[in-house]
């Protein structure tokens, strides 16, 4: 044991800290390693207001379904095997929140910027696509050097709150990813002046790098505020090695989520009740559809 | 060659050998196909005339054996998460091939929105990679379905950039600005053009120069003789039906 405190807290206690209006930072992409018992937390709360600054995939679907985005920042929001997320379609198509659409490696920059404590790092993307037109108030800065080049000066995505997923943590915060893609987990956290991780198990230090190398701890506990141990806390999208995304499920939602009706069903029938019931009703799910 | 009388090329095969051309001796970048077409030309690239391209699973590993599509990898050749991936486009070193909802004369893509941007008619996935992609490293284009609501006079929000505003941006945006070709169900296309227009290369055989017309939806620069597409070898249509794509789903994404 590292002796460190113990900052181990249940997902509704995490929730608990967040408050309306917050900018939220939501780790994962697309529809891969979110940290989707916390947005189930976050649905059960009436958290509101937010910005939401995500690599989009079913964390922005659920949250602009249930009307708690007034601005979303994102490249994109997709399900992957299923490339148009239904509920940000439609949320989009009937003008529902602001939205601020970067390129991918301009949020990228964001994010660093903000882990940092710049105001802003510069990059070529952007200019010349309607990512400028779109965002008028992104500025350009013009390099000291003898090249004199104008470039994007992306500014740095600062968070009050960053929720990310990871495979294993120990009870300080210490975070461990265990599939071949961090993505910007550890961005996310240190651009956030608080930042929570769910995870799969809770484990003690000493067990983290007992069968794994010590560069698959991406996040460092001094950046975390809160662990909570959320089993199958990424369902539906992935969380390898630990399991796959779960294709019918995801199929299953996208297409309750493409009508009202069905989706009042899905809503009713998977998250009226808390994260166990949650998960009793997918395994029902599951066995009606053999 | 009684073998290519016998087994006359399909439409996707011909699709595949012009996405294929696009990474000729392009040494050692990463080929990043979007779609299964250039898919299977990227691995049909790499197992003839690109030997030296690097490719991915399709999620962070570098593969270093050459698997059917869809098949999984034995060699892991290198890592490359998203965010190596990112550095890597901006260093370069790849050519990726991307898909458009809309294109236009000058080579803008779009695959944010449809309509307005700020009350789409159809929301789209977002304008992702593209403007990096464009800016920073050589793009192609595979357009399975060449049509007049894809290849439009205007596109209704710029996600990857073409020539005309690449130029309008400045010297930092054409620096490394490498618009390489489209390649559609009906023929390839490039911007070799004095204006960098877009210009008819090849036909596919049994496509005619009305059809693309027709399907176009703004003026083509048209060369006076166009040639056709050319033929795969004997060898690359026994890889790209016995190797690279056995399961035939290169025939789900071109209509024969």
């Amino acid at each position: 044991m590292t002796g460190a405190i113990d900052k181990r807290m249940t997902s509704d206690e995490i929730v608990g800290r967040l408050r309306s209006g917050m900018t939220l930072g939501i780790g994962g992409w697309g529809s891969r390693r979110k940290p989707m018992a916390l947005v189930r937390a976050l649905l059960r709360s009436d958290v509101t207001d937010l910005t939401l600054v995500s690599y989009g995939g079913p964390d922005v679907g659920l949250l602009a379904e249930a009307g708690r985005i007034r601005k979303l920042i994102t490249a994109f929001t997709t399900l992957d095997s299923i490339p148009l997320e239904p509920h940000f379609r439609a949320a989009r198509e009937r003008g529902a929140f602001e939205l601020v659409e970067l390129d991918e490696a301009m949020f990228m920059q964001g994010l660093t910027a903000g882990a940092q404590r710049l105001p802003f790092l510069p990059i070529r993307a952007g200019l010349g696509s309607d990512v400028l037109r779109v965002n008028p108030q992104l500025r350009t800065v013009t390099s000291p050097y003898e090249d004199g080049e104008e470039l994007v000066a992306v500014p740095a995505l600062r968070m009050d709150a960053a929720l990310v997923h990871m495979n294993r943590a120990d009870r300080s915060g210490n975070g461990q990813y265990l599939g071949p893609d961090p993505y910007f987990d550890d961005l996310f956290c240190e651009a956030a002046d608080t930042a929570y991780v769910s995870c799969e198990r809770v484990v003690e230090s000493a067990a983290l790098t007992e069968h794994a190398a010590p560069q698959t701890m991406l996040i460092s506990r001094h950046s975390v505020t809160g662990v909570a141990e959320t089993p199958k806390g990424a369902h539906f999208t992935s969380c390898v090695p630990d399991y796959g995304r779960d294709e019918p499920f995801q199929k299953a939602y996208a297409t309750a989520a493409a009508d009202p009706d069905a989706w009042d069903a899905f809503r009713a029938r998977f998250l009226a009740g808390d994260e166990r019931d949650y998960h009793l009703a997918v395994q029902t799910w599951h066995k009606e559809q053999r | 060659m009684t073998s290519t009388t016998e087994r006359t090329a399909t439409r996707a095969e011909y699709c595949v050998i012009a996405c294929a051309e696009a990474w000729r001796d392009a040494g050692e970048i990463l080929a990043s196909p979007m779609g299964t077409v250039p898919a299977v030309a990227a691995r049909l690239a790499k197992l003839t005339f690109s030997p030296d391209l690097l490719l991915t699973d399709g999620e962070a590993l570098l593969i270093g054996d050459v698997p059917a599509v869809g098949a999984a990898s034995t060699v892991t050749e290198g890592w490359l998460p998203y965010r190596r991936h990112l550095t890597m486009v901006m260093g370069g070193r790849r050519h990726v091939m991307m898909g458009a909802s809309q294109i236009d004369r000058f080579g803008n893509q779009n695959i944010s929105c449809i309509g307005d941007w700020e009350r789409p008619k159809r929301q789209l996935l977002g304008v992702r990679g593209a403007p990096v992609n464009t800016l920073n490293n050589p793009v192609s284009y595979w357009i399975p379905r060449h049509s007049p609501r894809v290849f439009v006079a205007k596109v209704d929000m710029i996600s990857g950039v073409g020539h005309d505003s690449a130029a309008a941006a400045g010297p930092s945006a054409t620096r490394f600005h490498d618009l390489r070709r489209v390649v559609s169900d009906l023929g390839v296309f490039d911007f070799a053009t004095p204006d960098h227009a877009m210009r008819l290369v090849s036909l596919h055989p049994g496509v005619t120069v009305d059809q693309v017309r027709e399907a176009t939806g703004f003026e083509l620069s048209l060369p006076d003789d166009v040639p056709v597409t050319r033929e795969p070898t004997g060898e690359e249509l026994r890889l790209i039906r016995d190797v690279v794509d056995p399961s035939g789903l290169r025939d789900r994404e071109v209509r024969a």
